[in-house]
């Protein structure tokens, strides 16, 4: 879930938000519907206001009996362990973590690898996978496989990539990327951007080698039901709880 | 559900809120308490603990709660952390933990990604805590190090090698897995406790 000021949104390609709900009571439908965890993306927190976010977070965890993410403006242990003691239970940083790398260092010593997802924003720029920060508004130049690499060495538990080719166009994951980065790497990949139909989430799986896989428009506009989803996942062998 | 006094371990080792909101989902307020004497009054006791086993333990033992927590008789719960610090020694930074299972903790090899993150598949599983559980039922797990099957395990499951999902001995219960995280099964399981 993409939030901003309590509600959930998603962009097509990052601009032109459209509302999709209240957070907390998507928060509880997905739960209820057996999506395996929570995301929770506070895209406007670098450069807006994020009093209302701790707040938030808290009347969701309370509710929600999966796995609980939390990212968006988290730039110090300090602001992590107050998402973490308001009921979170990983987070995930992006653009602090490419400015000042020591940062996931800091965050898996203080409280463990497994609650730092290195969140990854990537555009394939002639044919080069370039890391992009502030929600794909800033190029940075970094090569996205040296960074993912470098996280890893730095104590990320996960890393969730997105690739801004892909996000909003509803036509699949960037597999072939995908695949690359879940072979270089000894800590789980999440596929995020491009989910449209149930067979996008097969191929990421098979074709892009993800251990799991995001979504968000599809699911808040009710095109793709979590139990339908499952259900066809599993006829394609492959594991999912149901 | 029983009326009873849990008390959450509280030794600054994360997650504690998580642990807290599934009992009161369930109608239980919990304390969240370092106080020696508010946990050894309690009905029942919750050792949570999510982070690094060396760290861990320091911070227990900054807590003075070392020589209490083995010394409990009433039922005890460690989630995650909590139960590889009730075995003898854990791998994870070589550190001599409670010891109130024999057993030493390892690390997963790295044939498969590590750490063990997801939704994974309970088995042999033996009453008790895990009453009414089926084998094809999915619980939440996080974590790079493992407790080996032992005697006192009252649940496996396999990533890498089959490996402790739960342990009993006498009044100490603990999980692997985090029953707070794990949907609708893991409620089941926590009702289970609070009704032992």
């Amino acid at each position: 879930m993409d939030v901003k000021d309590g509600r959930t949104v998603k962009g097509v390609n990052f601009v032109d938000l459209r509302d999709a709900g209240d957070a907390v009571e998507l928060a509880a439908y997905y739960a209820e519907q057996g999506a395996d965890e929570l995301v929770f993306l506070d895209i406007t927190a670098t450069h807006e206001k994020r009093k209302t976010l701790v707040e938030l977070v808290q009347k969701v965890a309370r509710e929600l009996n999966i796995p609980f993410t939390v990212g968006g403006g988290i730039s110090t242990p300090e602001d992590v362990g107050v998402l973490l003691n308001a009921g979170a239970d990983k987070v995930s940083i992006n653009s602090a973590a490419v400015r000042n790398p020591q940062l996931i260092s800091d965050l898996a010593k203080r409280f463990g690898s497994q609650c730092v997802v290195l969140a990854v924003d990537a555009k394939c720029v002639d044919g080069n996978w370039e890391v992009f920060l502030n929600g794909g508004r800033l190029s940075t130049g970094i090569d996205l496989f040296e960074w993912i690499l470098k996280a890893e060495q730095l104590g990320a538990g996960e890393i969730l990539f997105t690739s801004m080719n892909h996000d909003g166009t509803k036509n699949g994951f960037a597999n072939e990327t995908l695949a690359k980065l879940s072979e270089m790497v000894n800590i789980p990949v999440i596929a995020s951007g491009g989910a449209g139909n149930m067979e996008h989430f097969a191929d990421t799986f098979i074709e892009g080698k993800a251990d799991a896989a995001l979504a968000a428009s599809v699911f808040h506009f009710k095109e793709i039901e979590v139990p339908e989803l499952k259900k066809y996942l599993k006829t394609k062998n492959i594991p999912v709880r149901i | 559900m029983k009326k009873q006094n849990i008390v959450i371990i509280d030794y600054d080792a994360g997650n504690i809120q998580s642990v807290k909101y599934a009992f009161e989902r369930l109608g239980i307020t919990p304390i969240v308490s370092k106080d020696k004497e508010v946990i050894r009054n309690a009905d029942k006791v919750i050792f949570p603990g999510v982070g690094e086993a060396s760290w861990a333990m320091n911070s227990l033992k900054e807590n003075d709660l070392i020589d209490l927590i083995p010394d409990l008789k009433q039922p005890v719960l460690g989630i995650c952390l909590g139960m590889q610090l009730m075995c003898e020694s854990t791998e994870e930074g070589n550190t001599k933990a409670l010891g109130i299972f024999p057993v030493s903790v390892k690390r997963f090899s790295n044939e498969q990604k590590v750490p063990h993150m997801g939704w994974n598949q309970l088995d042999d599983l033996k009453g008790g805590l895990l009453n009414g559980i089926k084998p094809s039922e999915f619980t939440y797990f996080v974590h790079s190090y493992y407790v080996p099957l032992i005697e006192e395990t009252i649940a496996s499951c396999d990533y890498i090698v089959p490996f402790s999902a739960a342990l009993q001995k006498d009044n100490f219960y603990a999980c692997q897995f985090h029953p707070e995280k794990s949907g609708d099964v893991g409620v089941k399981i926590l009702k289970n406790f609070i009704n032992l």
